[in-house]
């Protein structure tokens, strides 16, 4: 793997990750983000229906969190996960939990960190997380890491602990990987941790980046544990004491403000979780990132439309502020996206987002979606999943392409433009 | 009523065709934007292989049509049910009626535009959900008296606004509405439901507003009872519907009893019209009737069963949520040509079912293309004169002995001449 940067702009890296994969054909452009998956697959959605979407990422997202219940089964298997799941020519990269389904806090030792399966925790020791890892055989993933420093008032105690476990992961996981014949040009990524204490981002970023690691998670900056600002001066801080060559990985942050504040502080990879979170609150993502002069599409958001969409968003989060009882949290509807249950929907015979080229909106109407979702029907999911992906894709490449013609602040403010008045 | 005028090059071209056969010839002047060509008929069995033209594409029968109860199939898109060659399936009055409701269906360009659905749609009449899902439905000469589940509003549903709904559905067929009676309900009720479905078949015919492009289908009742199943033949072959349903059946009665209801209606069924048998879809079931005569099916159980983890195979099903395919890594079935067999194992799709609704997506594919083949298979079987050996080895595989087979199931065979080993 090789990080090609060929430009930066306010800190932003345009450029791309070549030679993934283990015959080392696939690459990825940055900023871009990886697909998201659950067991392997993207929520809703089969081999048939995803490939009707053009340009995915070369790379596929699995998580231990999904996974680990099977390890008897790929251990028999053999062949690895991306075999298991039916997932052909993708390079795959494994991370340890599930962007999207949280964990609950409280059970990690010194040792171990646990994950949630269907039929409950499973707790990982780095003996065990590397067992899975040989028989998930990803072409990359990353190390063992206690993450677990998002609570209000965690100490800075428990932060020194959680950089110091993560290292002693990471050198525990470094000792294995050389000795599993499985694991033989694999890459692995380091963790690294320190809360909202920015010595220890710091002294965790150095000593991450003294061992021998292709890249880097950044974890605990989850959407939710600190300000934005915040947030942005950490990773600003983190990726000045990474080296240039190497990507860094940004865990549990989607949100497109979000995704555009932490491309400028040096992130150049992202998980794809955030179009399934809309998917699951029954919402199409419709934040506008068009900033081409484009005279054909100028006339496609009126003011009434964005006036309308307003609206909703107040609706929508008083609507959703209980969640729907499941187990994964869906989060809150964020004002990027539209609540196709809306009644205003009803008769709305236009496409998801107008110009969107996805499956979903070539062949299908807004009344069409809002009728499933009123209905409970499974093919709600599809749809939405299938657009939601597409504009979310369509973002990242917008961005790269803002960034190649220096007009990020433009793509800013056409993002942001649904943040007014709320 | 008279139907308006249709100059169709095409239809035209295929009535010629079927008017040289000289027992369609007075039935195929019908006006109905339907024409059934025969393609074969098995000369052991009553089964017949028919090309059905219907407004939006030429269906293949025999032919099984997966139900999509809502406008939408479980979770499958369009394409996806195009892609398994899927000619024709179901939507339900009753619920679309309910939701999104025919005025926004209109809107949309009826059914098929409100969720692109570019070949046949067949809907029923919504009297049948109603009796089964709705307390407190109450029959009437009017129609049948319902409590909205919605809003709890009294509704009542004629015949008139069946059709009326039927007709913003824009299907390509549509049912009567029917007094419908549980099977297993005897006495004075069924003849009165028999007598009152056929009065209620003249105000549909009359009510339908769109002949011309919209077909009506007959619903035979009589429930168990071959007297008042005859006298419905009767009466209802006298109209000039474009096809019928046998009706009333498959609703939990004995398997004797229902095998002698579809012959005694094939045989009283004029031959030049589909004969479709409602609510049947077990894949036993489904030979032995195409024996007896019948062309068109729908059934909610293959899609439903899916959903629970259930993958039907030529020897059953497979429940792949039990542990038994945990590190089973063969496709569900090694000879199914299906986008699920093609690429997901057993084991695979055992461990999805726990964490996505994928796993079910993959096995209704599956599903849905195993009913689809199977009829395939028995058309290919009739058109080269061997539909009796196909029945025998399918049954052979279905059932690990003959001694389990299912006896109504011999005796039905056998009494169109197919006698099992
Ligand atoms: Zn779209
Ligand atoms: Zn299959």
């Amino acid at each position: 793997m090789k990080l090609e940067i060929s430009q930066v702009v306010q800190g932003c890296r345009l450029g791309a990750l070549t030679g993934l994969g283990k015959t080392a054909q696939h690459s990825l452009e940055t900023p871009g983000c990886l697909l998201y998956t659950r067991c392997g697959s993207v929520p809703h959605l089969t081999q048939d229906t995803l490939h009707t979407l053009t340009s995915l990422p070369a790379v596929t997202q699995l998580t231990l969190a999904t996974l680990a219940e099977h390890q008897e089964v790929l251990e028999e298997f053999k062949e690895g996960a991306r075999k298991f799941a039916g997932l052909h020519d993708t390079v795959v990269y494994c991370s340890l939990h599930d962007p999207a389904a949280p964990n609950p806090p409280g059970y990690i030792t010194n040792k171990t960190v646990s994950v949630w399966g269907s039929g409950g925790r499973i707790e990982l020791t780095v003996a065990r997380y590397m067992a899975l890892q040989a028989a998930i055989q990803p072409d990359w993933y990353q190390s063992m890491a206690d993450g677990e420093t998002g609570q209000e008032n965690t100490s800075r105690k428990r932060v020194r602990k959680a950089v110091d476990r993560t290292l002693s992961h990471l050198d525990e996981c470094l000792v294995l990987h050389q000795k599993m014949q499985e694991l033989k040009e694999v890459e692995i990524f380091g963790v690294v941790e320190g809360g909202d204490v920015r010595e220890e981002r710091l002294r965790s970023a150095r000593e991450t980046a003294k061992r021998p690691v292709t890249g880097f998670v950044l974890d605990g900056f989850q959407s939710g544990v600190m300000g934005a600002d915040l947030r942005s001066q950490l990773i600003a801080a983190t990726t000045a004491e990474l080296p240039q060559d190497k990507p860094r990985l940004l865990q549990g942050v989607g949100r497109p403000d979000e995704v555009l504040d932490c491309v400028e502080a040096g992130v150049d990879l992202f998980e794809s979780f955030f179009p399934y979170q809309a998917t699951e609150r029954g919402c199409a993502l419709c934040f506008d990132f068009n900033i081409e002069p484009d005279p054909e599409r100028a006339g496609t958001r009126t003011p009434t439309v964005l006036n309308s969409d307003k609206e909703e968003i107040i609706t929508g989060e008083l609507l959703r502020e209980n969640g729907d009882g499941s187990g994964d949290a869906p989060g809150k509807m964020t004002c990027f996206e539209k609540d196709l249950r809306d009644k205003r929907y009803r008769e709305d015979f236009r496409p998801l987002v107008l110009g969107c080229s996805c499956y979903c909106c070539r062949n299908h109407q807004r009344a069409y979606v809002h009728h499933l979702l009123v209905t409970n029907e499974l093919l709600a999911g599809v749809l939405l999943m299938l657009h939601n992906t597409a504009h979310y894709l369509s973002f990242f490449q917008a961005l790269r392409r803002a960034l190649a013609q220096d007009r990020l602040p433009d793509l800013k403010k056409q993002v942001l433009q649904c943040h007014q008045g709320q | 009523m008279a139907a308006p005028c249709r100059t169709d090059a095409i239809f035209e071209t295929v009535v010629e065709e079927i008017e040289t056969n000289e027992m369609c010839s007075k039935k195929a002047a019908s006006l109905a934007p339907l024409v059934l060509h025969m393609v074969a008929e098995c000369p052991v069995t009553k089964a017949r292989v028919c090309d059905l033209t219907l407004p939006h594409c030429t269906v293949n029968t025999p032919v099984f049509m997966p139900v999509g109860t809502q406008g939408t199939l479980k979770g499958i898109t369009v394409d996806q049910l195009e892609e398994l060659n899927c000619q024709i399936c179901l939507g339900n009055t009753y619920h679309l009626g309910m939701r999104p409701g025919p005025e926004l269906i209109d809107k949309a360009n009826g059914l098929h535009g409100f969720m692109n659905w570019k070949r046949n749609l067949l809907t029923d009449s919504g009297g049948f959900q109603m009796v089964s899902l709705v307390e407190l439905s109450e029959v009437t000469e009017e129609g049948v008296k319902f409590r909205s589940p919605y809003d709890g509003k009294e509704i009542l549903l004629t015949p008139e606004q069946s059709i009326a709904i039927q007709n913003s559905l824009g299907s390509d067929i549509m049912m009567q509405l029917d007094d419908v009676v549980s099977s297993t309900v005897t006495g004075p009720r069924v003849e009165e439901a028999m007598h009152r479905s056929i009065r209620w078949l003249d105000r549909s015919i009359a009510a339908n507003k769109n002949p011309d492009r919209q077909n009506l289908f007959a619903i035979i009742q009589g429930g168990l009872n071959s007297q008042l199943r005859k006298a419905c033949l009767e009466e209802m072959t006298k109209r000039d519907v474009p096809g019928f349903a046998i009706g009333g059946l498959s609703g939990g009665e004995e398997k004797d009893d229902f095998w002698k209801m579809v012959t005694l209606s094939t045989d009283h069924l004029p031959r030049c019209k589909p004969r479709y048998l409602m609510g049947v879809g077990y894949a036993v079931d489904l030979v032995v009737c195409v024996a007896l005569g019948c062309d068109m099916f729908d059934c909610v159980f293959p899609t439903r069963t899916a959903r629970f983890g259930s993958a039907l195979v030529p020897w059953g099903s497979l429940q792949l949520k039990t542990k038994q395919f945990a590190k089973d890594f063969q496709p569900i079935d090694q000879e199914c040509q299906c986008a699920t067999c093609r690429r997901h194992t057993r084991a695979y799709l055992h461990a999805l079912l726990k964490c996505d609704t994928a796993g079910m997506h993959h096995i209704t594919v599956h599903n849905i293309s195993y009913q689809l083949t199977l009829m395939r298979s028995v058309r290919e079987s009739i058109i080269e004169k061997r539909f009796p050996e196909f029945v025998k080895s399918f049954m052979k595989r279905m059932f690990p002995t003959s001694d389990q087979y299912p006896r109504w199931a011999v005796e039905a065979l056998a009494s169109v001449n197919i006698t099992l080993d």
